[in-house]
């Protein structure tokens, strides 16, 4: 499949994918928000896709995969809180680095990613399937 | 392409906006991929150039390659990428309907040739 020449449906697709994979990150990252840790290596830090553009020489088209998953933004932040239960022996929590505003913004960008290939997919569907029935209608 | 006289422009004209559509999607897909510059077909140069394409000896391919252009984006963005979404949008519903509008043409066609041959 890989040496094959790409078609406008594997385009549409492969982003789908890819915006997928971005709306997971953007799950679990929201989940995450608001939890704490007893240390700042086990706090949870916000996690990011990294998209890039595969180039298809045969036909010109152009798709998009996630080349690797890494972890961003901010490094998680010390609170004294003794009561806690998850609080060390000095009484402090780490919070988990999650820009909720952030997420947010990133999660209907990735909607609308999303929709644009499913219009996509669905317009270049019917006119495939017109471009089939030519000369069969009266 | 120019001694097809059966469907005259309309057969370059699918090739080409068939072309297109497929680099209207890719730039769609690539709307969040920093880096990636969006690409277009100029329509009238690659229609002359498909339908010239036989006469030089050129491929229908290389003509259309040749007349695709990196476009001139309308603001700068943080991360280097030129896909500007409503454009590309709009870009695209034009070029969907123009394709159909040249399957119509074909259709017409076709339908003109078999009733002649049938002689109704």
């Amino acid at each position: 499949m890989a040496d094959q020449p790409l078609t406008i449906f594997q385009v549409a697709g492969r982003a789908m994918s890819a915006q997928l994979i971005r709306m997971n990150t953007t799950a679990s990252n929201l989940a995450n928000a608001g939890g704490v840790a007893s240390s700042e290596a086990a706090a949870y830090r916000t996690i990011k896709p990294v998209f890039q553009t595969e180039y298809d020489k045969a036909t010109g088209l152009a798709t998009v995969n996630v080349q690797k998953i890494v972890q961003a933004g901010q490094a998680p932040t010390k609170r004294y809180d003794p009561t806690n239960p998850q609080a060390d022996k000095d009484g402090n929590v780490w919070e988990n680095a999650v820009d909720e505003t952030r997420e947010l913004v990133d999660m209907m960008e990735t909607a609308r990613g999303y929709q644009n290939d499913v219009q996509v997919m669905n317009t270049a569907k019917s006119l495939v399937l017109d471009t089939l029935k030519l000369g069969q209608g009266s | 392409m120019a001694n097809d006289t059966l469907f005259g422009v309309h057969a370059a004209a699918l090739e080409v906006r068939s072309q297109r559509m497929g680099l209207l999607a890719s730039n769609i897909a690539n709307a969040s991929t920093p880096g990636y510059k969006a690409k277009d077909i100029d329509f009238t140069q690659a229609l002359n150039a498909v339908e010239t394409a036989t006469a030089t000896g050129s491929t229908d391919d290389q003509a259309i390659q040749d007349a695709t252009k990196y476009r001139v984006q309308l603001e700068p963005s943080m991360d280097g990428n030129t896909v500007d979404l409503s454009t590309e949008q709009t870009a695209f519903a034009e070029n969907a309907v123009a394709y159909q509008t040249t399957l119509s043409f074909l259709n017409g066609r076709i339908n003109q040739i078999t009733r002649a041959l049938k002689g109704e």
